[in-house]
Formats: structure tokens, C-alpha cells, sequence
């Protein structure tokens, strides 16, 4: 697929943007400040409904504009649909489809396939779980758009049981018994939703993790294996051998019983310290380089190669799911040395559309060369 | 900013659910040029809600009286009882003609960010109408009819669970699935989903 046309306006510093795109290679140079990673952001949030900076849409929105508007023509096999979002920060987003509204923002998930690889994702390596399991969930949402209700569903589900617990757990520290009589629901909700992500987050790991170990081989052929892994919160209680590539499928049923009984084993635990202990909101995507794991123990060449791994692992997947995602690169040249960028043209270069942001074109290695615009005082012209 | 009187009443109305800023200043306006009659008869309506509405004492629906139309007409079913969350839920089944049954409002559904547990619903009320002999008939099927979302589906839930140990009563939840007059192309993943392990042999 590809992206034909991409309109903004009111989007972050842009007032106005219209930027006409082939299939190929795009190089957006400019100064820093001039709204590069703007633009691919925009593209970014109508693939994911959300910016891989911030996690509220109140900054995308142009400071004084009510709403920002985003738009962009996207072409798969030949067909091409409009999709159209209008960002309004503390309400619910609208959608529209060749011109049609759509009655949630969610039905555009699809549509447009981006892989997007930027500075932010060092934090991908070095940062919290939180941003792993952040990544797992996006790329398992990009493959199959129903994950964005599941998510959603289990999220509601946990924050739910999360408050039933806060306030049993400060009743009974006050000395009191602590209302626990509705936990059982909220625990069956909790398995029957946790074990759907679960199950999906399982899978996608037995099947990315072969792609990234590749890439790594490719990016950095002098270092340790890069080796993904999936860890649950279940620990010993999850079913052997699933999330692995040589492993089984995960099974559903199975997976829910595993989570109903680990919260009964943690029960007391649970209500004692009033927070939710079980469940995928608490399992990690272990990063590892041999036997050591990557955080603490990578160098930053290696964080880096790591973080590029995860991304062109995600890639290939996608593209071996039979739809060609397209390839972002937001500023990351700079970052890299000469080896990793070579060995990142050399992917890039195959891909059906590539969008690069840099801000000198030098740092773009050659065999990206393609169609340059230059990003200059609130316009976008095209230069070659 | 309007002045006086005219702001304070856009700022009350906009407290409104449903009514944003400029919808608020629309029906300000609109009040501003009404006939003295019809603004009258607003407010009688208006101060009536709060002092002449009562909850009727068997099912918990609004009413005028200490029972609600519904709970003192004879001709209803007494033996089938649908629970709903809301007084607007009732009127939402009223609507279909088809359940001649009776109701139960439990006044929303179990929400724990918002401090609601079983004991802030008319729970314990429903068990005591299946304990007492409800109208000269005894209750043999309860219809849960909370809102297919997360918080009325733990309601639903919790309801079987204490609705189990009554022996002779049949409990049954909505079915959710496709809506009439629609295309399958259009329906959600979920919703399609649901429809097809809830499916029917015709």
C-alpha cells in the first residue's frame, strides 16, 4: 500500500499542509522545528489513532484551533479510500470514509499500515514495560484491527477491578472487612478478556520473534543473537511452550482457566495491597542478546540495532501477512552509524512506499535518494 | 460572555447531559423570546419533577403514586419479571409491545470508579420480591436486561450468580447480536461475533 495524498490542518504547527506522495521512496528535509515528524505523525495517528509521542490528543490539536483535521488518501492493490479524522482533544474523535462517516473512529484501524521507526524508540530497549507492551499491542492491532476492542474492553475491565480493590484494600487497612462480594465478577471478566490479549500477544511473539532475531543478524552481524520472549504474570501457570515459534498456538480456554485460578491464588495479596497483580497489563516482551538481557547490558550501538530490529521485525511480519505496510523513518539516520543505515537502506529501498524525515539530506544514504520535499516556514514544496 | 441572568442560564443548562456550550446558548435564547405562559409551564414541570415524583416501591421505577402504573395493573404478568438499570430502560422494553411481564429498576449497574457496589442497586429488593409471593404469583423467570457494556455485564453476571440458588426460576439475558434492517458487511467484529455464538436453529 501506499499513500497518495496526506492533508492536514490544524495539526500540531501546521495550519495548512497538502502533500501529494508516488510510491517509492519520499525524503522530507528540513530544519529542526519545521514540522517534519509532524506530518508523519499525522500519517502515524490515521494508522493507529494515536501519536507515537504523546499519549493525549490535547498537543496534536494546533494551539487556539478547536479541532485539528487529518487526511489521507490511501492506496492498496490498486483501490484507493479516503480516510478523514477529526481530532477534538476530551471528546471522541469522527471518522469518515470516502466521504462517509463511519460510527466509530476504530473501523479506520486497517485502512493504512505504517511501520514507524524514530528516536523515541530507544525507550523501546531502555524504557519501561510499559512501552513494550505498548509496541506488542499496536503491531497486534495493525494485524487484526478487532484487538483495538479487546484492548479496550480489558483496560475498562481493569480499571474497574482496579477501584474495587483500591477501596476493599483502604477499608480493610482502616479496619474493616473490605466489600469483596462483586471481586468474582470483575475476576471472570478480567480472565475472559485478559486471556483474549494474552492469547494474541502470545502468538504475535511466536511469530515476530523469528524476524527480529533475522534483522538484528542483519543490522549488527558482529553481536550476540537477539532473542524476543514473551513473560506472563502467570508465570509456571502458563501452558508450556506457547509464545514461542517452535511452540503451540495459545488456546483461549485454557489461558482464561490459568488467569482465574492465578487471581484466586493471589487473592489476599490483592485486596491487602489494592491493586491488580495478574494479567497482561503486567507481563513483559523480555529483550535479550544471548544469555544477557538488553536492558543494562546492551551498549548503545546495541540498543540501537535492537530498537531498529523490533521495528523491521514488525515490518517483515506484516508484510509477510500479505499486506505491504508502509515504511516511516522519522529522523533516525542521524542516530546511526554508517553500517546500520546502509543495512536500513537496503530495506527500505524495497519497500513500496518509504516516508523519510531528515534534517540535512546527507545524512539520507544514497540508495534512498527518491523524491525530496523541502519543509520550510509552513510549507511543503517538492524539490526533486 | 452575555451578561447577568442570560449567562447564568446558559451555564445552567450547559450542566446539562447532551448539552454542550452552543446548544445551551441556543435554548437560552430561545427561553428569552417564549411567551410568558409557556415559560410558566415549564417551570410548574420543572419544580413538579422534584416534589411530586416518587419511586415506586415494588420495582423502582418512577411513579406518581407510592406504585408505579406498571406494578398496579392487574392484567400484567407477575410471574415474569425483566431487571433493567435505568427508568428510561423501562420505557425502551414499553416501547416494543411485546412484554406484558413486570419490571425491576436496579438504578444502575455495578461501578466501582463511581463508588456503585451491589448495595447501592435495588438488589437486596429484587431477592425479596422472589422471597415474598409477588402479586398472588409466585416470579418464574427473570429477564436481565442491564446494557451489553462492561459495567452491565458484571452486573449481569453477578445477578446470576445470586439468582442460582432460587429453585423453580429460570434466568435469561437479552440476546445481543445484529440490528434489523441492517447489512451483516456493516455489523462490528464484536457485535458479528456475539450474533454468531448466540445463533439459533431455525
Amino acid at each position: 500500500m501506499y499513500v497518495r495524498q496526506l492533508q492536514v490542518s490544524d495539526f500540531r504547527s501546521w495550519v495548512q499542509a497538502d502533500v501529494a506522495f508516488e510510491p517509492g521512496v519520499s525524503v522530507l528535509v528540513g530544519q529542526n522545528g519545521q514540522g517534519k515528524t509532524n506530518l508523519v505523525e499525522a500519517l502515524g495517528y490515521v494508522a493507529t489513532l494515536g501519536s507515537h509521542r504523546v499519549a493525549t490528543d490535547a498537543p496534536l490539536v494546533r494551539h487556539g484551533a478547536e479541532h485539528a483535521v487529518v487526511r489521507a488518501a490511501v492506496v492498496n492493490d490498486g483501490r484507493e479510500l479516503l480516510v478523514e479524522l477529526e481530532i477534538t482533544p476530551g471528546r471522541a474523535n469522527r471518522a469518515r470514509v470516502n466521504r462517509g462517516p463511519v460510527p466509530r473512529p476504530r473501523e479506520v484501524l486497517g485502512i493504512l499500515r505504517t511501520v514507524l521507526f524514530a528516536p523515541e524508540d530507544l525507550a523501546l530497549v531502555r524504557g519501561d514495560p510499559g512501552e513494550r507492551r505498548r509496541c506488542l499491542d499496536e503491531l497486534l492491532v495493525s494485524r487484526a484491527p478487532r484487538y483495538a476492542g479487546v484492548r479496550a474492553d480489558y483496560e475498562r475491565v481493569l480499571k474497574q477491578r482496579g477501584a474495587l480493590l483500591k477501596t476493599a484494600g483502604a477499608a480493610r487497612r482502616a479496619g474493616g472487612k473490605g466489600d469483596i462480594r462483586t471481586l468474582d465478577v470483575w475476576d471472570g471478566h478480567l480472565a475472559r478478556h485478559g486471556a483474549e490479549l494474552l492469547a494474541g500477544r502470545l502468538d504475535l511473539v511466536a511469530d515476530l520473534a523469528p524476524h527480529v532475531t533475522r534483522a538484528y543478524a542483519d543490522v549488527a552481524p558482529e553481536s550476540r543473537p537477539a532473542v524476543i520472549g514473551y513473560r506472563s504474570s502467570l508465570g509456571d501457570a502458563l501452558p508450556e511452550g506457547v509464545g514461542r515459534p517452535d511452540g503451540p498456538r495459545a488456546d483461549l480456554a485454557a489461558l482464561e482457566a490459568a488467569l482465574l485460578e492465578e487471581l484466586g491464588r493471589v487473592r489476599s495479596q490483592e485486596v491487602d495491597r489494592g491493586v491488580c497483580l495478574v494479567g497482561p497489563h503486567r507481563d513483559e516482551l523480555e529483550l535479550a542478546l544471548g544469555e544477557l538481557p538488553a536492558k543494562g547490558y546492551a551498549s548503545h550501538g546495541e540498543s540501537w540495532s535492537f530498537a531498529l530490529a523490533l521495528r523491521l521485525g514488525a515490518y517483515e511480519l506484516l508484510r509477510a501477512d500479505g499486506s505491504e505496510p508502509v515504511l516511516v523513518l522519522d529522523d533516525v539516520f542521524a542516530e546511526l552509524d554508517r553500517r546500520r543505515r546502509q543495512q536500513l537502506a537496503k530495506v527500505a529501498s524495497a519497500a513500496e512506499q518509504v516516508l523519510v524525515t531528515a534534517a540535512v539530506g546527507e545524512d539520507v544514504p544514497d540508495e534512498l535518494a527518491g523524491a525530496r520535499y523541502e519543509v520550510r516556514d509552513g510549507e511543503v514544496r517538492r524539490a526533486s | 460572555m452575555y451578561e447577568g441572568p442570560v449567562q447564568d442560564l446558559i451555564d445552567e443548562l450547559g450542566r446539562l447531559p447532551g448539552v454542550g456550550p452552543k446548544s445551551a446558548q441556543r435554548i437560552a435564547f430561545h427561553l428569552l423570546a417564549a411567551e410568558p405562559a409557556d415559560i410558566a409551564r415549564l417551570q410548574d414541570a420543572l419544580q413538579r419533577v422534584k416534589e411530586g415524583v416518587v419511586f415506586c416501591e415494588v420495582c423502582g421505577n418512577v411513579s406518581e403514586e407510592t406504585q408505579c402504573r406498571i406494578c398496579r395493573d392487574a392484567r400484567r404478568d407477575s410471574t415474569v419479571v425483566c431487571v433493567v438499570e435505568e427508568p428510561k430502560d423501562v420505557v425502551a422494553v414499553e416501547r416494543t409491545r411485546e412484554f406484558k411481564g413486570r419490571y425491576h429498576v436496579l438504578g444502575g449497574a455495578l461501578d466501582p470508579l463511581s463508588g456503585v457496589g451491589p448495595d447501592q442497586l435495588r438488589i437486596r429488593q429484587l431477592l425479596a420480591r422472589l422471597g415474598a409471593a409477588d402479586g398472588g404469583a409466585e416470579i418464574s423467570e427473570i429477564i436481565i436486561a442491564t446494557d451489553p457494556n462492561t459495567e452491565g455485564e458484571a452486573t449481569a453476571t453477578y445477578l446470576v450468580r445470586m439468582l442460582r440458588d432460587f429453585p423453580g426460576l429460570t434466568v435469561t439475558r437479552l440476546a445481543s447480536g445484529l440490528p434489523m434492517g441492517g447489512d451483516l458487511e456493516f455489523a462490528d467484529e464484536l457485535t458479528l461475533g456475539r450474533a454468531l455464538s448466540g445463533r439459533r436453529a431455525m
